[in-house]
């Protein structure tokens, strides 16, 4: 189990470990998209009250719904790097930063173009879209601050640091439109109780969520696979993998 | 655990539990702020501000749309079945606005109770189907209600 664990530290293993895993999930990910995306636009009825301009759900909610998630793992790759001083979680914080900012920006902004003809107004000022854009502007932060140093290993804490604070904002960005009064509706997929989704619209929903999991966990592999052969372009074990 | 790496986790712990607290003590006194609305139960209660702009959410009372037959306004009744609010406003709609469903006016409380909004935005719910599931469930609920009534006959 900790040999195992500690294999995702060692930079050789971690980069063959991305190149066959990016390979595998390249054509899983493009074709669980595909299916998704035809399934929700194009097969699936339309709402009772907002006819088809609901379709947007099948990119705002798991654009969303993985923007969380990938938040959490971005704090976890900064935890460990933080306690541990394990290099490949400092490449992991790195490398899911852009990502979770390109999934939190896609969420606002298809959220702004279903707001506009079904609220009236492309942006309220309401918890949960004030908390969704503080997220957008704390995966910039980490971004930036990564950036800002010419020590990396400084540069790891500090971006460690902020990561982990942010992560409060969790909580309440998924709470947010059950503690306050927000114009967001609460949420139609609950863990317990009755889901306020009829089926035929949550399979494909939950189909394109499963497959924004893969999108992310790919785009992080290659990130990361990126960063490994910048740095070391120069190591032998490099040249050797590269043939 | 290296006594060091213990230390940092603990402090790497105490850095997210400290600044969830404060977070959440903040978030807690600022709470009427961070409430888009104002319920009509609190309006009528008089807890709202009379002299700045708020806004008021709840549901469209049924049957207490009127139109004006002159211009674009329109007369509602606003309510979160604990208080009920007049709305007046002048101006176009957004297309989800309807009796019975949810709604966000931003406005003024006039000095007789009364709202008179701005801008009015459709609060859309959390529950999705396609047309057919909404007809039957309706054409569930209207056969249910005459049998009901024949009952209290």
């Amino acid at each position: 189990m900790w040999a195992f664990i500690h294999k995702f530290g060692s930079p050789p293993w971690f980069f063959r470990f991305a190149s066959t895993a990016v390979r595998w999930l390249l054509p899983v990910v493009i074709g669980a998209l595909v299916f998704g995306a035809v399934w929700g636009l194009l097969y699936a009825p339309p709402d009772f009250r907002q006819g088809n301009s609901y379709r947007i759900i099948f990119i705002h909610v798991p654009s969303a719904v993985v923007a969380l998630a990938g938040y959490y793992v971005m704090a976890s790759a900064g935890l460990v790097s933080l306690v541990w001083k394990i290099k490949m979680a400092d490449t992991a914080m790195r490398a899911v930063a852009p990502v979770g900012a390109a999934l939190t920006f896609v969420a606002l902004v298809t959220g702004a173009i279903w707001g506009k003809p079904t609220w009236g107004a492309w942006w309220v000022w309401d918890a949960r879209i004030t908390s969704m854009l503080i997220l957008f502007f704390l995966y910039l932060g980490v971004i930036a601050l990564f950036e800002a140093y010419d020590n990396k290993a400084a540069a790891a804490k500090a971006c460690a640091v902020l990561s982990l604070v942010g992560t409060v904002n969790i909580p309440i960005i998924y709470k947010s439109v059950d503690w306050w009064y927000s114009l967001h509706q609460p949420a139609s997929i609950k863990f317990t109780g009755e889901t306020a989704i009829d089926a035929s619209m949550l399979y494909p929903l939950l189909v394109m969520i499963a497959a924004f999991y893969g999108l992310f966990a790919l785009l992080v592999l290659v990130n990361m696979r990126t960063e490994l052969l910048a740095t070391y372009r120069q190591s032998a074990w490099l040249r050797s993998e590269l043939g | 655990m290296h006594p060091k790496r213990k230390q940092r986790l603990t402090i790497a712990v105490l850095v997210v539990v400290l600044s969830s607290a404060a977070v959440g003590l903040v978030s807690y006194a600022l709470r009427g702020n961070i409430n888009l609305f104002y319920p009509p139960a609190d309006i009528v209660a008089g807890k709202a501000p009379v002299d700045r702009a708020i806004r008021v959410g709840g549901m469209v009372v049924e049957g207490s749309i009127l139109r004006s037959e002159q211009d674009l306004t329109t007369v509602f009744e606003v309510t979160d079945y604990a208080g009920t609010v007049t709305v007046s406003y002048t101006g176009i709609l957004p297309d989800l606005f309807a009796e019975g469903e949810g709604v966000v006016a931003s406005g003024m409380l006039l000095p007789d109770g009364s709202f008179r909004a701005t801008e009015v935005l459709a609060k859309h719910d959390e529950n999705y189907m396609p047309p057919e599931v909404a007809e039957a469930l309706q054409g569930a609920q209207s056969a249910d209600s005459p049998y009901r009534q024949g009952e209290g006959d």
